[in-house]
C-alpha cells in the first residue's frame, strides 16, 4: 500500500485534494525551554479539534502534528538508552522518519538512506525507535501506518556553523527522497522523512488532533522540553491514509490553499537550471533537485520552495514575505522603500497566491504571515509570564483574564515574528523596513526595470489593407456574434457582456463547426476549499501588473535580478508590441517566431510546425534572446496558423522541460484572441502578454462601418476594448481566488473536454482531460476548415463571416438543445396535457444521432431485463425526488416565483426560495390547499432575507457555493428591480442595488463550511442542508469534503445551469457539464465510504426521463429541473432576464409586463408528471423497480455505438462509466449524517429559558463559555421562532450572559427577546444573520489591557443581520457588519473591509477603522468617531459619501446609541466621547450611501405625498 | 437588438394602402411606402430573441433579429448585406410573403409582431433607390454550364446562386416573359412587373443567360442539355385542380391561372381576341377557393369592374384567433380567419359550401352554381339536408390548387416521380434519379410559397455547385456555416 494517495481510478485523481485546517503555535518569547510549552501546544492542538475532520471512521483523523526544538535534554536520555552518546546540543540533527513496517523492506530502505547520508559525507551517531501506541486511531489508518525511527547525525568538520550543518542535512534529506523514491525498493513508498535538522523536530501522523498526545509517548516526557511548539490540525477532502501529509512540515503549517500552485510548481521547475550558490557545491545543488516533491500536498510544495530560499542564505521573514507579499501595488500608503522590496522581488518570483495564515519557525524565530486578502483567521495574545499563544481562533488556550497583556489579530498581508533571540515580538512595520532596507531596491528598480512605455516607439507600422480583414476574421473564426454580442459592449462601455439563461449548445468536441481550440477548456473556479475574491469591491488586492523578460538565480540577490520589462497589464496595443520587438536595452533582445504552416491536409503539417516552432525557440534563447514573440501575422492564403493557444502551451512546456523557460517572457501575436476566455487561457498557458492584433483591426472595420456609438474615437474604442479585456481577466483570476496576473500566469487553472491524452499530455502537461478528444491531425482539420473558408481556391462574391449561434439561436449557427421546436413542442403538450406531444418533444432531445450536443447524448444505455410497467413504483414517489431550480423573487416575477412553487407543492416535490428571501405570507397555506412555501430556503452570499423565521420554515436549507452559469461570482439585483416587495423580502430599502458577494464570507475554507452546516442546522434542526457545488475538475474531493462537513445533501450542479445575469464569458466556458461531476462526486463518495451518508442530487439542462435516467444511473437519486418548469410556464428562451424585459411576465419585475405572464399551475405539474412518466417508462425498460436500486449503476450505462461525428468518435467516457467498487446497497443516501447538535451547549440554555419559551416569563441565567461552544445561542432562538414567530418575545425576556471565550458564529440567528451577554471574548461570526435578538461583548472586567485596541471579536460578525442590536466593547476583525442589513451595533474599532456590501441597520464606531471601509454599501449608515480625520483614507467612496452629523434628531439618536452602550458594557471609550458630547458629535464622520440617501428622500416624499 | 424597450413603447405600424376605391381603378401597387425613419422605429420593436423563432418560422432563415437590429440603427448596408446572405430576392418576398416569419415573431404571443415582412421591403427598396444594386458579376468563371429550367423563383434563384459561384448558367423559360408564377401567376397589383424585370435585368448583367419562348422537351430538344455539366429542373407545380362536377364545360368557368395569366399579359401591353378574353367585367363572379390564387382572382375581377364577387370555401369558417390546434408560432395558414386586400376590395366569402353542378343557359353560357352547405365534423362533412341553394354567376374561377407539375418533361429526361406526381429528389442535396439532374421548388415539393422556392432554389444550387466542384461549396446555406464539417 502506497502512503501517499491512492492511484487515480476513475474520475477521482489525487491531484484535486485540498485541505484546511487548524494551525497554532506557543512560544516563550524569551526563548525559556520548558515541557509546558509542549504541553501547552498538545492542548492548542485538542482544543482545535472541531476545525480537523474525521472520515467515515469517526476516530481515523485527517492528520495532525507538533514541531518543536529540538528537546536536547530528552534525545540525551533517550540515545544513551539506545546506545550511543550524543554531543552537545546544536552539534546534532535529528531526523524523523517513516520507515516501512515491514522489517525486510525496512532494512532494505534504511540501508540505502545510510548509503546516501555517506555519499553526502555525513556521519550517522545513532538510530532510535520511536515508541508509539495506535490503540485508538482507525483501521484504515493502522492499515498504512509506517514505522517512526529518529536517526541522528553529528555535525562534522565540513560545517563550520550552524548554518552549514542544516544545509548539510537539507542535501541528505533531499538526496536520500530522490533516490529512495526511485529506487524502486519494496515499501520505498513509505519512506518519508518528516524533519531534520539540528534545530527543529517535527512529531506528526495521521490523527486526529486528540489523537497525538496518546500516539507518541515522547510527548509526555517531561524532559521533552521546547520554548516553542507550533501545531496543526488538518482538514482534508480525502480520507485517504496519507501520513506525510499531515503537518507541519519542515519549516511550516499552513491553513489554506495555493491556487496558483500548478503554475509555481513550473515556474520553480523553469528556474532549477538557474540555481547556483556560494553555500552549495553544484555537486549538492544536483542532489537537492528537483526542489519541489513531486507527491506533497500543496502546502508540502511551499515548504520545499521556502527551505530552498532558507538554505540559500535569506531569513525565514524575507522568505515569507517573497513568496507571500502583501498588496502593495495599489496601497498608497506604503513606504516607498516597502514597495521596491515587494516589486524587486516580485521581479523574481510570482506570489504563491491564495487563501493563506502561513505559521512558520526555524526554531530561532517564529511566526506568522497572512495573506494579502486576509482571507484566514489568526489570532493572538500575550500574557503576563511571556508566553504567546497564536491560533485561528481566540481562546485556544484559557489563561487568567487578568495576566493577558495584549491581544490581538494578524492583519492581511502582515507578518508577524517572534524572536527568541531578541526574547521579542517584532512588529510588522519594524521587520519588513529591515528586509526593505537590506540593499538598495528601489535604485536596482530604477536602473534594471524597464517601462514599457520608456522604449522608443519604433518605426511606422504598416498594417494589412482594410478590405482584406473579413479574410482574416474568417481564418480565424470570428463571428457575428463576437462583434455584436462580445465585442461592442467591450467597445463601446469598457463592460464584458451579459447574457442570461444557461448555455445549451454542442460542446466543441461534438460541434460541426470548425470552433477555436479555446472552446475546448473550460475555466476552473474556487468552491469551498478556498474562497472567490470580489475584485470589484476589493480591487485592492488585485494585480494586473505582468513582467516580460529573463529570471536569474533565485539563490542570488543582484540588481540584475530586476532587469526586467514591466507591463501594467498582459494586453499589448499593436505599438506596444513593436516597442517591445524592437527593444534594445539592458541586454534585452527580441526574436519573433512565426507560427505559419503550408495549409495543405493530411501531410502532418502542424505537428512537424511544432517540432519547428520549439526548435526555433530553443535556439533563439540558446542564441540570448531573452523576448520571444510567437506570431500568427504571417497567415496568407497558402499558410495557416498554428493555434495560438497550442502554440504559447508547446513552447511553454518545452522550454521548462529544456531548463531554458526562466530565460526568456513569453509574447503572443495573434489573430485569435479577442474574448476574455481567450486571454485568460494564453496567460493561463505561459503567455505573459499578448497582442490581439486582429481584434483591434475588426474594432478599427466597425467603427469604420459606424457599429460603434457615435463619436467613438479609434483611440478610445481600443482603451476602452483592452479596459474590459483587463476587467474579464481580473474576474476569471479571482474567481479562482487568484490576486495577481503574475501568478495566474502558466497556472493552467483550465480543464480541457474533448482533446486527446497524446495531444494534452505533450503541449498542455499537466492539464486534465478526461474523456480523451480529438489529436492533432483533427485539430489540423479543423484549422484548415477555416482556412479554406477563409482563402477559397477561387474569389468569389465575398460571404460574411459565420453566424455563430452560440448565444442565440441561428438556423446557420451553432447546435442547440432548446431549439424553436423544442420550445413550442414541450408548451404545447403541458398545455393541452397531451403526452404524445410530449413524447415528440422527447424525440427531438433524446435521439441525437451524429449530431451530439451533451455528452450523455454519446450514452446509451446497457439492456435488462425489462419488466411491466405497473411494477415500477408510482409517479408520486418519483415526483418528491424532483427540485426546481434556485431563482430568486427578484430574478422571477412574483407571478411565476408562486406559480412554480404551488405546483411543485402539489406534486410533493421541492422548490427553491433563490437567495432573495421568501415574503412570510407564504408560509401559510392558501384556502384552497395550495401552499406557496418553498420548500427549499437558499441561503447564498447575500444572505437576503435569511432570517431565523426563514430558516424555520424550511425542509431543506441549501447553501449555493456555486452556481452553474457563473460559478465563483457574486451577483447583482439593480436598484431599479428593488421594488417595494422586493425590498421587503430582502430586507433591504426599495430603490437600492443589492450586491451578493463573489465568496460567503464565513466559508473561506471547508472547515468554514462545516461551521456554517452547523449553524444552520442549529437554526433549524428538522431541515435536511444541502450544499449546492458545480462540476469542475476535483468536485469529487471537495463532495468529499461536503460530507464530511455533514452535508445531508450534495448537489452538482453543470455549467449549463440557468441565470438571471451572467458575464458570457461565464456562461459559456466556466464549469463542466454534469456529466462528469456527478460521476466524479458519485465515484470518490464510495472510495471514501461517504456516499451512504448523502443524497446526491444534480441539475443542468435536464430536459427528458431519459436525461434523469441517465443521471440517476451515474449516481444521483434526486434531480433538479429548472429551465424545462419555466418553459411550461411560457419561457420563451429571451435570454434577456438581466435586462427585465421579459416579454412573458417571467424574468422581469415590470409591472406591465407581469400582466402577460401566461403561466398556470397545470402546466407545470403537467410537465414533471410527464418527466415523472417518463423515468417509469425508462425504469421499466431496464428493469427497475425502485429508483433506489437504480442510483449509481453505471455498468446499465454504456457509450453509444456508431457514433459517427468527425470529432466525436476520439472521445473514450469509460471514466465517467467506472464503476467504483460493487459495492451494492449503499450506493444511495441510507444512512444519518451525525451532526453532533446533543453536543450543544443550547440544550442547557433551553432548560433555564424553560418558563420564557412555555409561558413568555423572563428569565436570567450564567454559563461558562469555552472556544468548542459554537452557534451558542441559535437552537434556543429557532424554538422561540417556532413558538412566537417572527416577533419573538419581548426584549431581554431570555437574558443570558456567558464568561469566557465564545467559540464561532455566537448568537448566530438570535431572535427577538434573547440577549447574549459576554464578558470575556468571542471568535468569529458573532450574530450572524442576527434576527432581532441582543449581543453585549465586553473584556473581563478584571483585564488590565486597553479594550478599544485588543481584538474582542472575530471576523466577519454580524454577516447577514437583519435586526436586533449589538454592543461590542474592543475591536472587532476584518469584514465587520459584512452585508448587514438591519442590526444596530456599536464597537470601538474594527478591521478592513468594514460593512462591507451593507445595506440596512446602523453601526457606530468609537474608534479606528481598517482598510477599504464601505466598499459596496449601498445602505445603512455608519458613524465613525474620527478625531484625528484618519477614517477618510480608508474609506472607499465608490458608493458613499461622507457627511456630518447635522440634524438635531440624528445627533439625538446617535447620543442615545452610545449611551447605551455605555451602560451594557461600562466603555470607557463611551464615557469619554459623552462626557464632551457637544465636541464630539463635531467629531463623527457619517457614512452615507448614496444611493441609500436618494431613495430615502424618495420614501419621505411619497410619505408626504400622501400624509 | 433594436431598442431594448422598444417594443414596450411603440406599437406596431404597417404602411397604408391606398383607399379601394382609389386602387381598383388600375393595377399599380398600391401600397403606401413609409417613410424610412418609421421603418427604422418599427425595427425598435424587435427584441432580439435568444431563440428568434422568426428566423425558423422564415423558409429561407433571413436572420431577421440582426437586420431589425441594423435597421433601427439606420446601419441600412449592413441591413442589406445581411438580407442579401439569405434571399436573393428580397423585393419579391418583401411584397407577396405570407410572411409566417411574422406568425412566429415572439412579440406576437402578446402583442402585434413585428413588422418583418415591411422591413425587409424597405431594405431592399431602399437599396435599390439608393443605387447600392448594381451589377456585379462574379470575378472568377469556372467553365462549368449549368441549365435551369423554369425562370420562376425557384430558377431564378437556383440560377444567381450559381452565376455567383461562377458557373455559366442558362436559363429556360417557355413563357414570352421571365418570371413563371412571379410574372403571370400574381397580379401586378400585388407585385409590379417592373420589379420583377428589374431583377431579370440585374442577373442578365451579371451573366446569366435568358432564354424565354423556350420550352424544353418541346421547342427545345432535351438533347441540347447534354451540352450542360448539370441541369437544375424548376418547372413549377402547374397542373392545376379541377373541379369535375356537371356542367363543368358552360362557358365561363375558368381556371384561375389562365384568368390571371391573361390579365397579366394584358397589363403587359398583349391584346387579345374577344374569343380569347376572360373578362369579369359586369358579372356574377364566383370563385371557388380560399386561398392565395382565389384572392388574387377577386383582385382581379374587382378591376374589371365585376357585377358582384363571391368567393367559396369547402371548409368551414375559420376562428378569428388561433386556437389550441393553431398555437403560436405556429403560422396558421387557412386555419385561421384573415382577409386579403383583395377580399377588402368587395367581396362576399361564404364557407362550407359544396359545389354541385355549374348550371348553364341555353348556348352553354354559364349562370349559376347549385350548391350545398356541409355540416363538418373534425375533418368529415356531411350535406346540410335542404340546403340546396343557387348562385347566380357568369364566371367561376377554379383556384382549388395545382396537382404537380406536368409531366413531359420529367418523362423525356428519365427521372422519378414521387408518389404525389412531383418530381423525386434527394431531400437533402436535390439529386433527381439521374446523375446531374437537379430538382428544386414546387416542381420538387410540390405547390408552396414563393419563398420556398426561393428557399430550394438556393439549396440546389449549392448541391449542384458541390457536384460540380468535387463536394466542395462556397454558397451559403440555410443551415450550415461554410466551415463546418458534417458526419
Amino acid at each position: 500500500m502506497e502512503t501517499r494517495y491512492p492511484l487515480a481510478e476513475g474520475l477521482y485523481d489525487p491531484r484535486y485534494e485540498h485541505d484546511a485546517c487548524g494551525v497554532g503555535f506557543v512560544v516563550h518569547i524569551k526563548g525559556q525551554k520548558s515541557h509546558e510549552i509542549v504541553a501547552q501546544g498538545i492542548q492548542l492542538l485538542v482544543n482545535l479539534e472541531h476545525r480537523g475532520a474525521a472520515g467515515a471512521e469517526h476516530n481515523s483523523g485527517d492528520g495532525a502534528g507538533i514541531l518543536t526544538q529540538i528537546p536536547h535534554k530528552f534525545f540525551a536520555k533517550k540515545a544513551l538508552d539506545a546506545g550511543f552518546t550524543l554531543p552537545a546540543a546544536g552539534d546534532y540533527g535529528v531526523g524523523q522518519l517513516f520507515l516501512p513496517l515491514d522489517k525486510t523492506e525496512r532494512e532494505a530502505v534504511r540501508a540505502l538512506f545510510v548509503k546516501c547520508a555517506a555519499e553526502c559525507g555525513q556521519t550517522i551517531l545513532g538510530w532510535r525507535s520511536v515508541p508509539t501506541y495506535n490503540g485508538d486511531v482507525g483501521e484504515s489508518v493502522k492499515a498504512v501506518e509506517p514505522s517512526h525511527e529518529q536517526v541522528f547525525f553529528g555535525r562534522g568538520a565540513d560545517a563550520p556553523d550552524a548554518a552549514a550543518f542544516e544545509r548539510k542535512l537539507y542535501v541528505v534529506r533531499k538526496y536520500a527522497e530522490r533516490t529512495i523514491r526511485e529506487s524502486g525498493l519494496p515499501g520505498a513508498g513509505h519512506f518519508y522523512c518528516g524533519s531534520l535538522s539540528s534545530k527543529t523536530i517535527v512529531y506528526k501522523g495521521l490523527f486526529t488532533s486528540t489523537q497525538v498526545l496518546d500516539y507518541f509517548p515522547d510527548l509526555t516526557d517531561v524532559d521533552f522540553e521546547s520554548a516553542l511548539a507550533l501545531v496543526h490540525s488538518r482538514f482534508s477532502t480525502n480520507t485517504f491514509p496519507t501520513w506525510p501529509l499531515a503537518h507541519p512540515f519542515r519549516y511550516l503549517a499552513h491553513n489554506g490553499e495555493i491556487n496558483t500552485l500548478r503554475g509555481n510548481e513550473n515556474w520553480m521547475r523553469a528556474r532549477e537550471s538557474l540555481l547556483e550558490s556560494k553555500l552549495f557545491t553544484n555537486d549538492e545543488i544536483a542532489k537537492l533537485l528537483p526542489i519541489i516533491d513531486p507527491q506533497g500536498s500543496d502546502s508540502a510544495k511551499l515548504d520545499n520552495v521556502v527551505e530552498l530560499l532558507l538554505m540559500g542564505g535569506r531569513s525565514l521573514p524575507h522568505v515569507m514575505a517573497m513568496l507571500i507579499p502583501e498588496a502593495w501595488e495599489k496601497d498608497p500608503d506604503m513606504s516607498a522603500e516597502k514597495r521596491a522590496f515587494y516589486e524587486y522581488h516580485g521581479t523574481i518570483m510570482e506570489p504563491w497566491d491564495g487563501p493563506a495564515s502561513v505559521a512558520f519557525t526555524d526554531g530561532e524565530i517564529i511566526g506568522a504571515t497572512l495573506d494579502r486578502n486576509g482571507l484566514r483567521p489568526s489570532r493572538y495574545q500575550l500574557t503576563s509570564d511571556n508566553v504567546l499563544v497564536m491560533g485561528s481562533e481566540a481562546g485556544v488556550l484559557a489563561f487568567p483574564p487578568e495576566n493577558i497583556v495584549l491581544k490581538g489579530r494578524l492583519q492581511p498581508g502582515k507578518m508577524f515574528v517572534v524572536s527568541l533571540a531578541e526574547g521579542r515580538i517584532i512588529p510588522d512595520e519594524e521587520m519588513k523596513h529591515t528586509l526593505a532596507s537590506r540593499q538598495p531596491y528601489e535604485e536596482w528598480l530604477r536602473k534594471g526595470k524597464i517601462d514599457l512605455a520608456s522604449l522608443s516607439p519604433s518605426r511606422e507600422i504598416k498594417q494589412p489593407a482594410p478590405e482584406t480583414v473579413l479574410r482574416r476574421q474568417k481564418f480565424f473564426g470570428y463571428t457575428l456574434e463576437d462583434l455584436k454580442i462580445l465585442m461592442s459592449p467591450m467597445v463601446n462601455g469598457g463592460e464584458e457582456a451579459l447574457g442570461s439563461m444557461g448555455t445549451d449548445t454542442a460542446l466543441a468536441v461534438l460541434s460541426d463547426k470548425s470552433r477555436n481550440l479555446f472552446d475546448y477548456f473550460h475555466q476552473l473556479f474556487a468552491q469551498v476549499t478556498n474562497p472567490p475574491i470580489d475584485k470589484d469591491r476589493e480591487e485592492m488586492v488585485m494585480s494586473l501588473t505582468t513582467f516580460v523578460g529573463k529570471e536569474d538565480n533565485l539563490l542570488e540577490e543582484t540588481p540584475d535580478h530586476c532587469r526586467t520589462i514591466e507591463l501594467p497589464h498582459p494586453v499589448l496595443t499593436n505599438d506596444e508590441l513593436e516597442r517591445l520587438r524592437w527593444v534594445d536595452k539592458n541586454h534585452f533582445q527580441a526574436k519573433t517566431i512565426p507560427l505559419v504552416f503550408k495549409a495543405e491536409s493530411g501531410t502532418n503539417r502542424l505537428e512537424k510546425a511544432l517540432e519547428r516552432i520549439r526548435r526555433l525557440a530553443t535556439e533563439a534563447v540558446q542564441e540570448g534572446y531573452n523576448v520571444l514573440v510567437l506570431s500568427d501575422r504571417p497567415v496568407d492564403s497558402d499558410h495557416a496558423a498554428i493555434p495560438s493557444l497550442l502554440a504559447v502551451s508547446a513552447v511553454h512546456h518545452h522550454l521548462i522541460r529544456e531548463g531554458l523557460r526562466a530565460r526568456c517572457g513569453l509574447v503572443i501575436e495573434t489573430g485569435e484572441a479577442r474574448e476574455v476566455h481567450h486571454f485568460a487561457l494564453l496567460l493561463g498557458y505561459g503567455a505573459s502578454a499578448i497582442n490581439p492584433y486582429l481584434a483591434f483591426e475588426s474594432i478599427e472595420d466597425m467603427r469604420r462601418r459606424k457599429l460603434f456609438k457615435d463619436g467613438l474615437t479609434l483611440e478610445k474604442a481600443e482603451q476602452n476594448y483592452v479596459k474590459a479585456v483587463n476587467k474579464g481577466l481580473l474576474k476569471v483570476i479571482s474567481k479562482m481566488g487568484i490576486s495577481t496576473i503574475q501568478s495566474y500566469i502558466g497556472a493552467q487553472i483550465f480543464e480541457a473536454v474533448g482533446l486527446g491524452n497524446a495531444v494534452v499530455d505533450e503541449y498542455f502537461t499537466g492539464t486534465a482531460s478526461r474523456i480523451g478528444g480529438i489529436d492533432l491531425a483533427t485539430l489540423e482539420e479543423e484549422t484548415l476548415v477555416r482556412h479554406r473558408f477563409a482563402y477559397p481556391s477561387h474569389e468569389e462574391e465575398p460571404t460574411d463571416i459565420e453566424v455563430g449561434g452560440q448565444y442565440q439561436w441561428r438556423q446557420r449557427g451553432e447546435r442547440h438543445m432548446l431549439t424553436p421546436d423544442v420550445v413550442h413542442k414541450l408548451q404545447h403538450a403541458v398545455r393541452t396535457n397531451n403526452y404524445k406531444l410530449y413524447e415528440e418533444y422527447t424525440r427531438l432531445i433524446d435521439v441525437q444521432g451524429d449530431a451530439p450536443i451533451t455528452l450523455r447524448g454519446l450514452l446509451d444505455f446497457a439492456a435488462g431485463e425489462p419488466i411491466p410497467l405497473e411494477e415500477v413504483e408510482p409517479a408520486e414517489n418519483i415526483l418528491k425526488r424532483f427540485a426546481s431550480g434556485a431563482m430568486s423573487f427578484g430574478s422571477i416575477s412574483w407571478e411565476a416565483h408562486t406559480t412554480l412553487a404551488m405546483a411543485m407543492n402539489r406534486i410533493g416535490a421541492r422548490s427553491n426560495t433563490g437567495e432573495g428571501g421568501e415574503d412570510p405570507l407564504r408560509f401559510k397555506p392558501l384556502p384552497n390547499g395550495d401552499s406557496m412555501r418553498s420548500s427549499i430556503k437558499q441561503v447564498a452570499s447575500g444572505r437576503f432575507g435569511v432570517t431565523s423565521e426563514y430558516l424555520v420554515n424550511a425542509d431543506e436549507i441549501q447553501i449555493k457555493m456555486a452556481q452553474g452559469a457563473k460559478p465563483g461570482e457574486g451577483g447583482q439585483l439593480p436598484g431599479w428591480k428593488v421594488d417595494k416587495f422586493i425590498a421587503k423580502t430582502r430586507h433591504s430599502t426599495q430603490g437600492v442595488g443589492l450586491i451578493s458577494p463573489p465568496p460567503h464570507h464565513d466559508i473561506y475554507s471547508i472547515e468554514d463550511l462545516a461551521q456554517l452546516i452547523f449553524d444552520l442546522k442549529n437554526s433549524n434542526d428538522q431541515a435536511r442542508i444541502s450544499v449546492k457545488l458545480v462540476a469542475e475538475v476535483g468536485v469529487g474531493t471537495v463532495a468529499a469534503g461536503v460530507a464530511k462537513a455533514h452535508s445531508d445533501v450534495i448537489l452538482i450542479a453543470g455549467y449549463d445551469g440557468g441565470t438571471g445575469a451572467s458575464p458570457q464569458t461565464s456562461i459559456k466556458h466556466a464549469g463542466l457539464p454534469w456529466e462528469l461531476g456527478l460521476s466524479e462526486a458519485h465515484q470518490v463518495l464510495i472510495k471514501n465510504g461517504l456516499r451512504s451518508r448523502v443524497v446526491l442530487q444534480t441539475d443542468g439542462m435536464l430536459r427528458t426521463g431519459r436525461d434523469i435516467a441517465i443521471a440517476t444511473l451515474l449516481g444521483a437519486e434526486e434531480w433538479g429541473v429548472a429551465t424545462g418548469g419555466l418553459i411550461a410556464m411560457g419561457c420563451i428562451m429571451m435570454r434577456k432576464c438581466h435586462l427585465n424585459t421579459c416579454p412573458v411576465g417571467i424574468a422581469t419585475q415590470d409591472p406591465d409586463l407581469r400582466k402577460l405572464f401566461p403561466g398556470e399551475i397545470e402546466h407545470v405539474v403537467n410537465f414533471y408528471k410527464f418527466l415523472a412518466e417518463d423515468m417509469r417508462k425508462h425504469m421499466a425498460a431496464l428493469g427497475f423497480r425502485t429508483v433506489d436500486e437504480m442510483v449509481g449503476r453505471v455498468d446499465r450505462l454504456k457509450a453509444r455505438e456508431g457514433v459517427n461525428h468527425w470529432k466525436a468518435k476520439h472521445l473514450d467516457l469509460d471514466k465517467i462509466l467506472y464503476g467504483m467498487g460493487k459495492q451494492v446497497g449503499n450506493m444511495h443516501c441510507c444512512d444519518k449524517q451525525d451532526h453532533g447538535l446533543e453536543k450543544a451547549l443550547d440544550w442547557k440554555l433551553m432548560e433555564a429559558a424553560k418558563p420564557a419559551l412555555e409561558s413568555g416569563k423572563p428569565v436570567k441565567a450564567t454559563f461558562e463559555i469555552r472556544n468548542v461552544h459554537r452557534t451558542a445561542g441559535t437552537i434556543l432562538s429557532s424554538n422561540v421562532t417556532r413558538k412566537y414567530g417572527a416577533a419573538g418575545l419581548p426584549e431581554d425576556t431570555i437574558h443570558l450572559k456567558f464568561t469566557g471565550s465564545a467559540g464561532q458564529s455566537f448568537g448566530a440567528f438570535a431572535t427577538p427577546g434573547v440577549t447574549l451577554e459576554i464578558e470575556g471574548e468571542a471568535n468569529d461570526y458573532v450574530g450572524k444573520g442576527l434576527s432581532g435578538g441582543n449581543i453585549i461583548v465586553y473584556p473581563p472586567k478584571v483585564s488590565t489591557f486597553v479594550p478599544a485596541d485588543n481584538v474582542i471579536v472575530g471576523n466577519v460578525c454580524f454577516y447577514g443581520a437583519t435586526s436586533g442590536e449589538a454592543y461590542i466593547r474592543g475591536k472587532a476583525g476584518e469584514r465587520f457588519c459584512v452585508r448587514n442589513s438591519g442590526a444596530e451595533v456599536v464597537a470601538e474599532s474594527c478591521g478592513d473591509h468594514g460593512c462591507e456590501y451593507m445595506t440596512g441597520g446602523r453601526l457606530v464606531l468609537l474608534g479606528s477603522i481598517g482598510r477599504n471601509f464601505g466598499a459596496g454599501m449601498s445602505g445603512g449608515i455608519a458613524y465613525l468617531f474620527d478625531p484625528e480625520n484618519k477614517a477618510p483614507a480608508n474609506i472607499n467612496r465608490e458608493m458613499v459619501d461622507l457627511e456630518e452629523v447635522t440634524e438635531a434628531e440624528e445627533a439625538i439618536d446617535l447620543k442615545a446609541r452610545i449611551e447605551r452602550h455605555f451602560e451594557y458594557t461600562g466603555s470607557a471609550a463611551a464615557k469619554e466621547i459623552l462626557s464632551d458630547w457637544k465636541n464630539s458629535l463635531k467629531k463623527f464622520v457619517k457614512v452615507m450611501p448614496r444611493d441609500y440617501k436618494r431613495a430615502l428622500a424618495e420614501m419621505a416624499a411619497e410619505t408626504m405625498a400622501k400624509g | 437588438m433594436g431598442k431594448v424597450t422598444g417594443f414596450k413603447e411603440f406599437g406596431r405600424k404597417v404602411p397604408s394602402y391606398l383607399p379601394v376605391e382609389e386602387r381598383v381603378k388600375n393595377y399599380d401597387e398600391f401600397v403606401v411606402q413609409m417613410p424610412v425613419e418609421e421603418v427604422q422605429t418599427q425595427g425598435a420593436r424587435c427584441m432580439d430573441c435568444g431563440i428568434p423563432f422568426c428566423h425558423t418560422g422564415c423558409p429561407l432563415g433571413n436572420i431577421i433579429p440582426d437586420f431589425n437590429d441594423h435597421v433601427f440603427n439606420g446601419k441600412w448596408e449592413a441591413a442589406l448585406k445581411s438580407l442579401l446572405s439569405t434571399n436573393n430576392f428580397p423585393e419579391f418576398t418583401g411584397r407577396i410573403c405570407p410572411a409566417p416569419c411574422e406568425s412566429a415573431c415572439v412579440l406576437g404571443i402578446n402583442k402585434p409582431p413585428v413588422t418583418i415582412k415591411n422591413i425587409e421591403v424597405s431594405i431592399i427598396d431602399h437599396a435599390y433607390a439608393q443605387g447600392w444594386i448594381k451589377p456585379t458579376p462574379p470575378p472568377y468563371r469556372t467553365g462549368k454550364k449549368v441549365a435551369v429550367i423554369g425562370s420562376g423563383p425557384a430558377g431564378l434563384a437556383a440560377a444567381d446562386q450559381l452565376n455567383k459561384a461562377g458557373h455559366l448558367v442558362t436559363v429556360y423559360e417557355r413563357s414570352d416573359r421571365l418570371g413563371g408564377l412571379l410574372r403571370y401567376g400574381i397580379p401586378d397589383f400585388k407585385l409590379s412587373k417592373k420589379v420583377v424585370q428589374r431583377r431579370a435585368d440585374l442577373m442578365a448583367a451579371e451573366g446569366v443567360t435568358f432564354r424565354t419562348n423556350a420550352e424544353v422537351g418541346k421547342n427545345v430538344s432535351v438533347e441540347e442539355l447534354k451540352a450542360y455539366d448539370a441541369v437544375v429542373l424548376a418547372g413549377g407545380s402547374t397542373l392545376a385542380r379541377d373541379l369535375p362536377i356537371p356542367g363543368r364545360d358552360a362557358k365561363g368557368v375558368y381556371l384561375a391561372m389562365d384568368f390571371l395569366r391573361q390579365n397579366n399579359k394584358r397589363v403587359a401591353g398583349d391584346t387579345f381576341t374577344a374569343e380569347e378574353e376572360i373578362k369579369s367585367t359586369g358579372k356574377n363572379v364566383v370563385v371557388i377557393g380560399g386561398g392565395d390564387t382565389g384572392s388574387d382572382c377577386v383582385g382581379t375581377s374587382i378591376r374589371h369592374g365585376a357585377k358582384s364577387v363571391t368567393q367559396i370555401e369547402l371548409l368551414p369558417k375559420p376562428p378569428e384567433t388561433r386556437t389550441v390546434e393553431t398555437p403560436w408560432p405556429q403560422h396558421p395558414g387557412p386555419r385561421m380567419l384573415s382577409t386579403s386586400s383583395s377580399q377588402a376590395e368587395g367581396c362576399v366569402r361564404d364557407w362550407s359550401v359544396l359545389s354541385k353542378e355549374f348550371l348553364k343557359d341555353a348556348e352553354g353560357n354559364l349562370t349559376g352554381i347549385r350548391a350545398v352547405r356541409l355540416k363538418w365534423e373534425g375533418p368529415k362533412f356531411t350535406e346540410v339536408e335542404g340546403s340546396e341553394f343557387i348562385m347566380p354567376a357568369e364566371r367561376v374561377y377554379l383556384a382549388m390548387g395545382f396537382l404537380h407539375p406536368e409531366h413531359s418533361l420529367p418523362d423525356q429526361l428519365g427521372v422519378e416521380k414521387d408518389e404525389r406526381g412531383n418530381v423525386k429528389a434527394n431531400p437533402k442535396d436535390y439529386s433527381t434519379s439521374v446523375p446531374g439532374i437537379f430538382a428544386a421548388g414546387d416542381m420538387r415539393r410540390g405547390q408552396s410559397l414563393v419563398v420556398w422556392a426561393i428557399s430550394e432554389g438556393r439549396e440546389c444550387a449549392r448541391s449542384v455547385d458541390a457536384y460540380l466542384n468535387g463536394g466542395v461549396t462556397r454558397l451559403e446555406a440555410k443551415a450550415k456555416s461554410l466551415a463546418e464539417v458534417s458526419a
